[in-house]
């Protein structure tokens, strides 16, 4: 059975012109030990996924359908007091700025106490042991004499870092990582793209990475599922995904990104620009922007379909000809 | 081929000494920050530099000493051959250098609608006077930049990111400017409108005979970009020379570190070896070569002789390992 389920979620916006569908039916799995990657451009709703998912949407946003599953038990509708006991000690989180996430006025040693208490029956000494333990093995150099140090008195590698080790302290089985090295340098995410690897391999941890980076996607994931106007329009093995693209729109996202190894004259280029949440196109949202489209998909929908090693959804790979 | 601009050993220092007083009271000392560190390239005519570095690095520093929003402390910076200053002075030459900032949300004010910023440039060097032409010279460059006429109608907000960075590109090519700054133009971006934008980039370049100083922290962007390549490390150009050499056969540790952390499409299921260590604050920069406590060639004499360039090729790299033939 997978750690994560996620079936048909829906989330959805009031506003003063209407209801705004933000996730439209999106559904995936991530097993035990695996890290998924989710990758989409600003406003795909990868974020409002994964802030779904550990139960910190932001009101007036609501999930409207659909499931989330946990080791098999429900948890989209648990009561904020019962989520916030599943928060920490089996969802951990990493937001993409650790300065909005650490407290400026604690130091790192007692945020991460008070975390590892919450979920831990521990004494205040081994609470503390159990602190250092986590900075050493972020790559802390130097843990027990940091540890009573304030977040402003670290670096940004060290104190994303620090969030992650605050993440990780009450050894969660799942962690959603939105956008964890996109406010810091090459250098330093590599360094803390090796580290979520590391850990993840060590203390058999799933992952669900967000990011708009296709680069880290593909050194760090075993699937991948790319994201587009609040729908997953393909998702598979990262290879398959990266090297040979099923969905138009993964294909053109791939060929967009300029690539070091070899120089190109002209980028691939998709026109246009995603749709506004009000505005989505009947049929496949990508229809408008889409080289290869045809009339069905003006009018109808496609949901995943089986393309190959992964699973797409447009209407290319229908092996059932429509009943027009 | 001439060269549109030259700068000679340009520095620029930032004074972030605390006030007078506290320095009394507290006996504090004062800081000088050595934000550009005696740097020299040149850009020759129709041509693309590109700086690369991380933040902190003082890429963006040069690029506003390059349209003189800085002075250097030291060094000289000349356009077309005359001293930047001089040139700065005349109408007739500052509007041919222009600038395209990283943020199209900031640098485009929102109370006006696009003709007005496109055509701002064109009132204030008073290129064309009658409002009929200026209304067709706007018309023209919002077409130039993939734009339509009809859009000068609305306000920044109307547009998403891409669009606004077009709307920036046609006001920095209102003036018909030869030389551009393109300071992190597309690091705002969705992979898909940058890629939009980077076409239009060098289509303009191509079309209007442009030259850019290109500066980027996003290597891949920049390989796209350039014919030469400025590395930067802590103020300085630690290797300079043609684009496609350097990513060939980076000279450099610093810059085979940045090609190697950087994650691309073909690392999939590749294992790297990170290299450990931080940018160093560049208020307290390590003595000789800035690079030393984090390169893996580093020696005694590294760390305390500051590297001169060795030639290498079409290539300057300033690197005692190099010189010495030990990398």
């Amino acid at each position: 059975m997978a750690l994560l389920d996620v079936r048909d979620l829906t989330v959805e916006f009031p506003t003063r012109r209407g209801l705004l569908r933000a996730i439209d039916n999106v559904s995936f799995s991530i097993e035990t030990g695996e890290i998924l990657g989710v990758v989409g451009e600003s406003g795909a709703g990868k974020s409002l996924t994964g802030a779904s998912i550990i139960g910190l949407l932001d009101p007036p946003g609501r999930i409207v359908g659909g499931q989330i599953l946990l080791d098999g038990k429900r948890i989209d509708n648990l009561s904020p007091e019962r989520m916030r006991a599943v928060r920490g000690k089996q969802i951990g989180a990493i937001f993409q700025d650790p300065l909005t996430t650490l407290d400026p006025l604690a130091s790192i040693g007692s945020q991460l106490t008070e975390t590892i208490q919450t979920h831990l029956r521990l004494s205040d000494r081994e609470a503390r042991e159990r602190a250092i333990k986590w900075l050493e093995e972020v790559g802390i150099p130097g843990a027990r004499a940091r540890i009573d140090a304030y977040p402003h008195e670290f670096s940004g590698g060290m104190r994303q870092r620090v969030v992650i080790a605050l993440a990780l302290c009450a050894e969660p089985r799942l962690v959603v990582a939105d956008e964890p090295t996109t406010a810091l340098d090459v250098s330093i995410q590599a360094q803390i793209i090796e580290l979520l690897k590391r850990l993840a391999r060590e203390h058999g941890m799933s992952v669900m990475l967000i990011t708009h980076d296709m680069g880290v996607i593909a050194e760090t994931a075993d699937r991948v599922a790319v994201m587009y106007a609040g729908r997953i329009v393909e998702i598979g093995p990262v290879m398959d995904v990266v090297r040979h693209p099923k969905h138009p729109y993964s294909e053109g996202l791939m060929g967009s990104i300029p690539s070091l190894e070899h120089r190109v004259e002209r980028l691939r280029q998709i026109d246009g620009a995603m749709p506004r949440l009000n505005a989505i196109p009947v049929g496949c949202p990508y229809n408008p922007r889409c080289p290869k489209v045809f009339d069905r998909c003006r009018v109808e929908r496609p949901n995943l379909l089986d393309a190959g090693a992964t699973q797409s959804a447009c209407w290319l790979y229908d092996k059932v000809p429509a009943h027009v | 081929m001439s060269d549109v601009l030259e700068a000679a050993h340009v520095s620029r220092y930032f004074d972030v000494s605390k006030p007078w007083l506290q320095r009394v009271l507290t006996g504090g000392r004062r800081a000088v920050l050595r934000a550009v560190d005696d740097v020299s390239f040149a850009i020759p005519k129709a041509t693309t530099l590109s700086l690369v570095g991380e933040s902190g690095c003082g890429k963006s520093t040069v690029a506003r000493l390059a349209v003189g929003l800085y002075e250097p402390t030291a060094g000289s910076i000349r356009f077309e051959g005359q001293p930047l200053s001089a040139a700065r002075a005349q109408a007739s030459l500052r509007r041919r250098m222009n600038m395209i900032f990283q943020d199209p949300y900031a640098s485009l004010n929102p109370r006006w609608r696009v003709r007005d910023i496109v055509a701002e440039p064109l009132r204030a060097f008073k290129i064309l006077n009658s409002p009929r032409e200026i209304t067709a010279r706007v018309g023209e460059l919002l077409t130039q930049v993939g734009l339509s006429p009809a859009d000068g109608e609305k306000f920044p907000h109307e547009f998403s990111g891409g669009q606004r960075q077009r709307v920036s590109i046609a006001r920095a090519l209102s003036s018909t400017p030869d030389f551009l700054v393109c300071d992190e133009p597309t690091s705002a971006l969705d992979v898909s409108v940058q890629a939009q934008i980077l076409n239009l980039m060098r289509d303009l370049q191509q079309r209007l005979g442009l030259t850019y100083l290109f500066i980027s922290h996003n290597l891949a962007v920049v390989r796209h970009m350039s014919d030469r390549l400025g590395v930067m490390y802590l103020g300085r150009i630690v290797e300079i020379g043609p684009g496609e050499d350097v990513f060939r056969t980076p000279r450099h540790p610093y810059t085979r570190l940045l090609l190697d952390a950087i994650p691309d499409l073909e690392m999939v299921g590749k294992p790297r070896t990170p290299v450990g260590g931080e940018v160093p604050s560049p208020l307290a920069p390590p003595p000789g070569c800035p690079f030393h406590p984090r390169c893996p060639l580093a020696n005694d004499r590294c760390r305390v002789e500051r590297p001169d360039y060795t030639v290498a090729r079409d290539t300057l790299v300033a690197c005692h390992a190099v010189e010495e033939g030990r990398s």
